[in-house]
């Protein structure tokens, strides 16, 4: 019973941070709160008695897609905000 | 117009979302039939590892794992072609700079430790590779431009170690062995240690180039 209740947390709140994602507009957020989405899927695996997965997703999926990701955003945002500056010089 | 396309979106989205939902439930709804896990762990003691996720990896599937490494040396080479590494972070602090001396020599030695554990238990060259690459993060971050990565020319020949390797021994058994990939009796586990440890070199090395996002610059290589 306990471990029931456990499993509905879990995949609640799976569920609930992959929306919150895919769903915030700034990227920033939405990469921080994909690199939790990915801990927490790393535990999802180590439920369902799949180390090597639940290894890997966390090293690879949730740190270095991670650290990837948030690299990719700062400069993206740089870049947006150059443009933006841009845009206003030359209006 | 832009408003059309991100509706246009969405309901494609949600129809791509119901078919997995359909596929799911049809997958569940069938009958399981033999399954390839017996055949796995039936010669799990031919495979040269005694961890079954090692063996399918490296010994009954090498070629998938080949490829993986093929895919992830394409991805290096599409972030290499965008343009020069941009400049690096500001030195560290001294805080920060002494715990980065504990965790990049930590790091570097459970990675290791990952890959030598993979034949028994869980573990191998993705998670090992994961934590080489974690490192180079690491000190990229704490200020070093080069992720403490060597000069290009030593980085061309680390990112396609990996793949090559496979495709060296792969090429080898092939002409003399019975198949591609296909290892002698006894011999397999000499083979996947040497091929797993190329890899992990090569993941690493891949891993942290790719987070310093560039081709690495000209004159770093000739210090």
């Amino acid at each position: 019973m306990l471990l029931f209740l456990f499993d509905v947390v879990l995949l609640t709140t799976l569920v609930a941070l992959a929306f919150a994602a895919v769903l915030s507009p700034e990227p920033r957020r939405a990469v921080i709160m994909f690199i939790a989405f990915g801990l927490w899927l790393s535990l999802v695996w180590a439920r369902l008695r799949a180390p090597d997965i639940a290894l890997a997703e966390a090293a690879i999926g949730a740190g270095l897609g991670g650290a990837l990701m948030l690299a990719a955003a700062r400069r993206a945002a740089r870049r947006s905000e150059a443009s933006a500056a841009d845009g206003e010089g030359s209006a | 117009m832009k408003h059309d396309l991100s509706l246009l979106l969405g309901i494609l989205i949600a129809l791509l979302a119901a078919t997995l939902l359909w596929v799911l439930h049809a997958t569940l709804s069938l009958d399981p039939g033999p399954r390839l896990a017996d055949f796995a762990l039936a010669r799990l003691d031919e495979s040269g590892v005694s961890n079954p996720v090692t063996a399918v990896l490296l010994n009954y599937r090498a070629y998938d794992t080949w490829l993986e490494l093929a895919v992830l040396l394409a991805a290096l080479l599409g972030i290499w072609s965008l343009g020069p590494a941009p400049t690096g972070y500001q030195p560290s602090g001294p805080a920060l700079a002494a715990m980065v001396d504990w965790i990049v020599p930590l790091a570097i030695l459970t990675g290791g430790y990952m890959l030598w554990v993979g034949g028994h238990a869980p573990g191998g060259a993705f998670q090992a590779g994961a934590l080489l690459g974690a490192a180079g993060v690491i000190m990229r971050l704490a200020g070093e431009p080069s992720a403490g990565l060597p000069g290009e020319t030593a980085q061309r020949w680390l990112v396609v170690l990996g793949a090559g390797v496979f495709a060296l021994v792969g090429g080898v058994l092939l002409v003399a062995g019975d198949g591609f990939l296909h290892y002698p009796p006894g011999q397999a586990k000499w083979l996947i240690l040497l091929m797993e440890s190329a890899a992990t070199i090569a993941i690493g090395v891949t891993l942290a180039a790719a987070y310093v996002g560039g081709r690495p610059r000209r004159d770093a290589s000739r210090r």
